[in-house]
């Protein structure tokens, strides 16, 4: 049956090009917990990577689109689409992508559009992408995962909820760093997390949100695709699972039959947190940045309300010649400044001024 | 040297003037300046204004000033050049009455500063920059006057300290003008540790705005002769400008039109800069002090800040600065500053500068300036 | 509300686009069309790399109208290594870092807003240049 659902394009196509990007504070999960707990208690994180005054979803999504080019060497006026996921798009009205386009120079002879669905709006993105490139429609075309995503303050959320993302160009097979074989998508109507309009912060199901949101769509993405490819854990190298936490992404690799090894460089979320429409995809650059040629990786996204996305790729001889050519994952990770709840507080608005 | 002499000065205290407004202020110095003169035989009226729109929403004020002052119907005009306004207005009057067309132009430079403060006082100081192109980057002007010392120091190897003398000279000559807004004389220990406005660029760098207005009367020298005392002659005027924006320059440390417009003053008036008795110049910052009196010939390139170090900018040095406090302690009404220093300069050439008298003034000049020097307007006083 | 002064300037101000002189070939930021050095016709758009290092530098403490909320903020003139001087904000850096001669690279970065609900400027900003991974 899964064999059938499959979703392969009739043209072989890949990741031409990939760029990450966190910003460079940090707030302690420690911090958080000072200011609700007395600092006593358990945290789901060490830390997560917070958005300086100047950034927002279109400032990260130029400079990973902009590393993603750098790596994919292609003229911008040959990608055919420029699409942006996020679940906090500077405006309500207005597209990132637009704006994205024009600073990355690929207007005016594009697709440009705004996606939304809470975590996974990225790989839906992506997935559009492949459906572009793969139909012959375009060469080239951009997907995006970008979040500053928002955390109530005090709920258990304001812990994880983080910036970062990347930017995934997807092109022709034959210039792949990473062929993709396949996706899955596998959805239902789960309101385990949501935000109504003009609300500042999301509201959510507390542990609603796990088993029969994040590990029952995980799953079922996951074994799908897996059963449609024919592949099992053990053909994998790398695996990468949305990251709301540390742990969720951990229990899920173990339900699934994955070792602690093959989703480490991939697991961001101790060090960065959450980030949302970016979290799967920035996991996936962090592997790209120490794979093989000839590794496969297992990719599945998680968006609440609910629905997951699976990917399966190769890595191919290419990766080797571009990698070096933007920052890695790493090197934005570990470029890091640490700051304090009131800091915070100000760089994420949180000030009331009038 | 040309054929115009001022006949009248007048000038308000540069405070905060809680009391009086945009159109009261310029009327206080009109008056004062028509009593000087003897006269109020007006032809036509020239206001020094940077920021009347801005900050009192008050454009059109050549009409608005003189129907105030009693001379409605009168040929009026406001000339804005940013805190370059109040000089680039005494020019057009000069340059009105040298033509003939003219027989006694009233010039007066006027600032409303107090209306707003904070940052909108500061966004609208900011106009007289680049607004395309370091505005919109958050520039102020003390941002700029920083970006030209830190630049300043890393050129030359000098430290915040060494521009301390530019501020204690003008403080020590502000102590002893009734009319200046700081009369506080200023340590020089206490200079290095004042709040910082734009780092390099402190609060005792930096010359406080504030509400002021200055008049100034010039007519033909012949007539002036039948009509006062003692007529100041205005030697040279000329006015330069440059590019708005310090990143257009190729030579950032080198304020060409000053160095142009006090060139083509000195000239008319047959003069060089050692025969300058005093010299009012446009020390909105202290490195514009230092690279002002280097671009007009007091100084080498990069020593300009050695004369305040050495004393030699006192009113008993080689060429005094800030006689009567400079935009430093006098304050720095900016449109009116440029009229101010002129009213400055021809009472010290008229012995009539009090405890700030220059000995023996007989030359003067003034140098007013816009934003980041773009504009530079050099006036050479003269008394036979 | 300045939509179109913003908007008409924004190639510029997302990714450097300046102009090059058809006669001298100097390269001229901001674009002015005509070249500073030789006064000839400069049409010709260049991108500049963004790539510079900085020429002098200014911390605001008192902002103007549109930045009260974002002092203390950094203010350099950046050396492009094409040759221009630039006027922009520093940004991901510390105070205490910065040094005249400092390499930079060119950012992409929210200038100002035009209060809560009018447009958001977006331009160049320099900071530190990040490494590109080496192998």
């Amino acid at each position: 049956m899964s064999k059938d659902k499959l979703m392969k394009p009739q043209k072989p196509v890949g990741i031409v090009g990939y760029g990450a990007y966190v910003p460079r504070y940090r707030l302690p999960a420690s911090e958080v917990a000072r200011m609700w707990t007395g600092g006593s208690g358990g945290v789901p994180i060490q830390e997560k990577a917070v958005n300086g005054l100047d950034e927002d979803v279109v400032t990260m999504s130029i400079e990973a689109a902009r590393n993603a080019l750098k790596r994919a060497r292609i003229n911008p006026q040959d990608s055919r689409a420029v699409w942006v996921g996020s679940e906090s798009h500077p405006y309500a009205v207005k597209p990132s992508s637009t704006i994205v386009a024009e600073a990355i120079g690929a207007v005016p002879h594009t697709q440009a559009a705004d996606w939304e669905f809470a975590c996974k709006a990225g790989t839906e993105a992506m997935q559009a992408a492949i459906a572009f490139v793969g139909s012959g429609m375009a060469q080239y075309a951009l997907s995006i995962g970008m979040d500053t995503a928002q955390g109530r303050p005090g709920d258990a959320l304001e812990y994880t909820a983080a910036a970062g993302g990347a930017a995934l160009l997807i092109g022709p097979a034959a210039e792949a760093v990473a062929l993709i074989h396949g996706s899955y998508s596998f959805v239902t109507d789960t309101p385990d997390f949501w935000r109504r309009a003009h609300a500042n912060y999301p509201s959510h199901g507390d542990r609603f949100t796990g088993e029969p949101a994040y590990f029952k769509h995980i799953m079922g993405a996951a074994q799908a695709l897996m059963e449609a490819v024919g592949r099992t854990p053990a053909d994998y190298q790398w695996a990468v699972f949305h990251q709301p936490n540390a742990k969720f992404p951990q229990r899920v690799a173990k339900m699934l039959g994955f070792a602690p090894e093959q989703i480490a460089p991939g697991l961001l979320s101790p060090r960065i947190g959450n980030t949302y429409s970016g979290s799967t995809m920035i996991g996936l650059t962090a592997i790209l940045d120490v794979a093989e040629p000839g590794d496969r990786i297992l990719m599945v996204s998680y968006g609440s309300g609910a629905g997951s996305d699976a990917f399966d790729l190769e890595v191919t001889e290419r990766l080797l010649a571009v990698r070096h050519l933007a920052p890695s994952t790493e090197t934005y990770i570990s470029r890091r400044t640490v700051i304090d709840y009131a800091t915070y507080t100000r760089f994420r608005d949180k000030l009331k001024m009038s | 040297m040309t054929n115009v002499s001022i006949i009248g000065v007048g000038q308000t205290k540069v405070k905060e003037h809680w009391d009086t407004s945009l159109r009261h202020l310029a009327w206080y110095a009109i008056e004062a300046a028509l009593d000087d003169a003897h006269t109020t035989d007006i032809d036509a009226v020239f206001v020094g204004n940077m920021l009347g729109g801005e900050l009192s929403k008050q454009n059109h004020l050549g009409a608005l000033v003189a129907d105030f002052a009693g001379l409605r119907g009168v040929e009026a005009i406001r000339i804005e050049a940013a805190d370059a306004s109040g000089g680039a207005a005494f020019r057009q009057a000069v340059l009105a009455v040298e033509s003939g067309l003219v027989q006694t132009a009233l010039v007066v430079g006027v600032e409303k500063m107090t209306e707003e403060m904070g940052a909108p006082a500061t966004a609208a100081l900011s106009t007289a920059l680049d607004a395309d192109y370091e505005t919109i980057h958050g520039l102020t002007l003390a941002g700029m006057g920083a970006l030209l010392m830190r630049r300043y120091m890393h050129e030359y190897g000098v430290d915040v300290s060494d521009f301390a003398g530019f501020s204690v000279n003008a403080h020590a000559n502000g102590a002893l003008n009734p009319l200046a807004m700081y009369r506080n004389r200023l340590k020089p220990e206490r200079f290095a540790a004042a709040p910082q406005v734009a780092e390099p660029v402190s609060l005792f760098d930096m010359a406080p705005g504030g509400d002021g207005a200055a008049a100034v009367i010039v007519t033909r020298h012949e007539r002036a002769l039948d009509m006062v005392p003692q007529p100041v002659r205005v030697a040279g005027s000329a006015l330069a400008t440059d590019t708005l924006a310090l990143h257009d320059r190729k030579d950032v440390l080198w304020l060409a039109a000053a160095e142009r417009s006090a060139k083509q003053a000195m000239i008319q008036a047959g003069i060089s800069p050692e025969d300058v008795d005093l010299f009012e110049l446009h020390d909105s910052f202290t490195v514009m002090a230092a690279l002002s009196l280097e671009a007009c010939g007091f100084a080498a390139r990069g020593e300009g800040w050695r004369l305040a170090r050495d004393g030699e900018i006192g009113r008993n040095g080689r060429i005094p600065v800030s006689t009567f406090g400079g935009l430093k302690a006098r304050g720095n009404p900016a449109g009116a500053t440029g009229v101010y220093q002129i009213v400055e300069v021809a009472l010290q050439l008229r012995g009539q500068a009090g405890d700030c008298q220059v000995p023996d003034a007989r030359i003067g000049m003034a140098q007013n300036l816009g934003g980041s020097g773009a504009t530079a307007v050099t006036h050479i006083l003269r008394v036979d | 509300m300045e939509v179109s002064r913003h908007w008409r300037l924004q190639t510029q101000r997302y990714s450097l686009v300046g102009e090059t002189c058809d006669t001298c070939g100097v390269k001229l930021f901001p674009p002015r069309d005509v070249c500073l050095e030789c006064e000839a016709p400069a049409k010709e758009l260049y991108t500049f790399t963004g790539v510079g290092e900085i020429f002098s530098y200014t911390t605001i403490y008192e902002a103007p109208a549109g930045f009260e909320h974002t002092t203390p903020y950094m203010i350099a003139l950046i050396k492009l290594e094409e040759g221009p001087l630039v006027t922009a904000q520093l940004t991901d850096v510390d105070q205490e870092e910065v040094y005249v001669g400092m390499p930079v690279e060119m950012v992409t970065r929210k200038l100002r807003t035009e209060g809560e609900e009018g447009v958001i400027i977006y331009g160049y900003k320099f900071r530190p240049a990040v490494e590109t991974a080496v192998q």
